[in-house]
């Protein structure tokens, strides 16, 4: 589905990514770890097509095709979606017209927004006064519309109460395929700072970002154990996991 | 446009030299009847908020030039005149005439008491609610006259109504002048909406001058909408909440083409106690300038005001100058402002693109949603309109 080779990235003249691999297979969801400013929200981000992350070496390949410079509305029409940690507000935007636009004949989107009780939100202005939880509930809806193939999802369950964690994590599964046992077609790759999210949604692979390298790869549920037992140097310094642990 | 650096210190014409320039209404054509009117001005007219058509109206006035061509409602409830026979029939409506304009704030206002043309008079009778809107079209139909108007508005206690108000000029005429003199008498408990449709010739010189007067727990709101421009307009509707909880509101989406100079805006002056006003404006340059004008003042204890400019600017040379003003003469007020001008966010963009939009469709996503103002009984054919001028955004990107 998704394979990044030797990934380098620039934002404003710094450099910011460095050298990253990774691949995804159909069907997998992988999650990144990793300390703030390490670099997660570039790399999804560079994965979309944002202008000011610039690729100065490396390529991405999506369902085979590059996709390195492509436009960012091409890759989401070749399959690719992007849950925002802090979308920006578009004022007079109402979330039901944006909804629309993925299926203008029927009334999909307004059926999602019932299943995950946020029929409410449909006449708001997308994303003007909404809550940490709200705004990650209106860009999985979104996400849900469009169907992409490969989900990048920036912190789905950060500033999201208890009780919503639960449907956000539902939306999520949904996203992912989850009640699908063979021949899954949707893939995912989720930054989580708390790891919360492994209880709900299982994740074939995990790793771990450090100063824009990825350090290692290995079972998410047990990376995420020795991170919290030993923090993020330990990653930097083991790299045990990459060899195979 | 010319916006060189001592723009602000040269004007094309003083106001005196603007009155000169022009023909008085009164000295030109004057058409019998809207039969004369060809299908080309019809089609304007429905473009600026007027349909002859429709069933949905409670009455409808025309005045072209200084002629007024129809003056009809036969709906109870409700009085529609020309204002020249209000005069009469109201024994000079002392109550009500240029007390809330002074005749001497300006040249034109000291024009359109000596050389009046006519205007309209509307007063809904106390406790009538009249569904339909009244419609009042200002039409000038001959090249470079000048037309000065005078109109008085009075809800009376308890009523509610709702006027629209086209002004326009011949689809060829390109220069002329229309002063307008309206002044609205909101009183107790009453409410008045006003949405005031402009459809000018390019070198069509405009200036209303306007003055609102709301009593307690009355409402006026008042929708401006102006999407072709004009050479020059200044709009500055004053409103004075003068009883307790009286609320004014005012809404304006506002586009200026290369060439055009729009200086428009609302003073609220926030007189009595928990009287409440918002100032909202929407402006677009494609190359025109616009002055987005709000000024409140709060003279009384709990009150709650807030005024917003919100300006896009689409292509080279426009310019945006947002003027928000707050004045607060006590301690106990909530008021507050909020202006941003610029291009859109390239954030916004590419948040839609990432939804699958192409560039062209994200820009016309937001632009539609930057006019999205809560406009009440705006007709079919204007929301058409605001439409084909969100379709024409991305030329002028």
């Amino acid at each position: 589905m998704l394979q990044i080779e030797d990934l380098w990235v620039e934002v404003r003249g710094r450099e910011i990514l460095k050298g990253i691999n990774l691949q995804i297979g159909t069907g997998e969801t992988h999650c990144l770890f990793g300390k703030n400013g390490s670099g997660k929200t570039t790399l999804l981000v560079t994965l979309m097509g944002f202008s000011g992350y610039k690729v100065k070496h490396g390529r991405i390949l999506f369902k085979g095709e590059d996709i390195t410079h492509l436009p960012i509305n091409e890759r989401a029409k070749l399959g690719l979606g992007l849950s925002f940690q802090r979308p920006p507000t578009l004022r007079g935007v109402k979330l039901k017209n944006l909804l629309a636009l993925f299926d203008k004949k029927s009334d999909a989107g307004v059926q999602l927004a019932a299943d995950y009780n946020f029929e409410d939100f449909l006449g708001r202005q997308v994303n003007l006064g909404f809550s940490g939880g709200e705004i990650k509930k209106s860009e999985l809806l979104q996400l849900l519309a469009q169907g992409p193939d490969l989900s990048l999802l920036d912190e789905p369950e950060s500033g999201v109460d208890i009780e919503n964690l639960d449907v956000i994590c539902q939306m999520i599964r949904k996203l992912l395929q989850k009640e699908v046992r063979k021949n899954r077609q949707k893939s995912g790759l989720i930054i989580t700072h708390t790891g919360l999210i492994l209880n709900y949604v299982n994740a074939d692979r995990g790793h771990v970002m450090l100063n824009g390298q990825i350090y290692c790869h290995g079972n998410p549920r047990d990376i995420f154990e020795r991170i919290r037992n030993y923090g993020y140097e330990e990653c930097a310094k083991c790299r045990l996991f990459e060899q195979g642990f | 446009m010319n916006y060189s650096e001592n723009y602000y210190d040269t004007k094309d014409f003083s106001d005196d030299d603007l009155l000169e320039t022009f023909t008085p209404a009164s000295e030109v054509e004057r058409p019998k009847d809207i039969g004369e009117f060809e299908e080309e001005e019809l089609v304007r007219l429905k473009q600026t908020g007027i349909d002859l058509t429709t069933p949905d109206r409670t009455g409808t006035f025309i005045q072209t030039n200084s002629s007024v061509l129809k003056c009809d409602c036969e709906a109870q409830g409700v009085e529609l005149l020309s204002i020249t026979e209000a005069l009469k029939k109201y024994d000079g409506l002392k109550d009500y005439w240029w007390k809330l304009i002074s005749t001497e704030k300006d040249s034109f206002t000291r024009e359109a008491d000596q050389e009046l043309d006519n205007g309209y008079f509307i007063r809904a009778l106390p406790g009538e609610k009249v569904i339909y809107p009244l419609q009042t079209c200002l039409y000038i139909r001959n090249e470079n006259v000048a037309q000065r108007i005078h109109n008085i508005v009075i809800a009376e206690e308890g009523s509610e109504l709702q006027v629209i108000t086209g002004c326009s000029t011949h689809p060829h005429l390109t220069s002329g002048l229309h002063i307008g003199v309206s002044e609205f008498y909101v009183k107790k408990g009453a409410k008045l909406i006003f949405t005031m449709v402009h459809n000018w010739g390019e070198n069509v010189y405009v200036r209303p001058r306007t003055g609102i007067r709301v009593e307690e727990d009355g409402v006026f709101l008042s929708n401006y909408i102006a999407l072709k421009g004009a050479k020059s307009v200044q709009n500055f509707p004053t409103a004075t909440l003068a009883g307790p909880n009286a609320l004014a509101r005012f809404n304006s989406v506002i586009v200026a083409p290369e060439g055009s100079d729009i200086d428009t805006g609302a003073r609220v002056i926030l007189k009595a106690p928990g009287s409440r006003s918002e100032i909202i404006s929407r402006t677009i340059s494609f190359g025109g300038r616009v002055v987005a004008r709000g000024h409140l003042v709060g003279l009384a204890s709990d009150i709650k005001a807030h005024l917003e400019c919100q300006g896009l600017i689409l292509a080279e040379h426009g310019v945006i100058h947002a003027i928000p003003e707050l004045e607060a003469h006590v301690a106990d007020v909530d008021m507050s402002h909020e202006a941003a001008v610029g291009r859109i966010a390239q954030e916004e963009i590419e948040y839609l693109m990432a939804r699958g939009l192409s560039e062209e469709e994200a820009t016309s996503t937001i632009v539609r949603g930057f006019l999205d103002v809560r406009i009440n009984g705006l007709p079919a054919e204007l929301n058409k309109e605001l439409q084909e001028v969100v379709e024409e955004c991305h030329k002028g990107m």
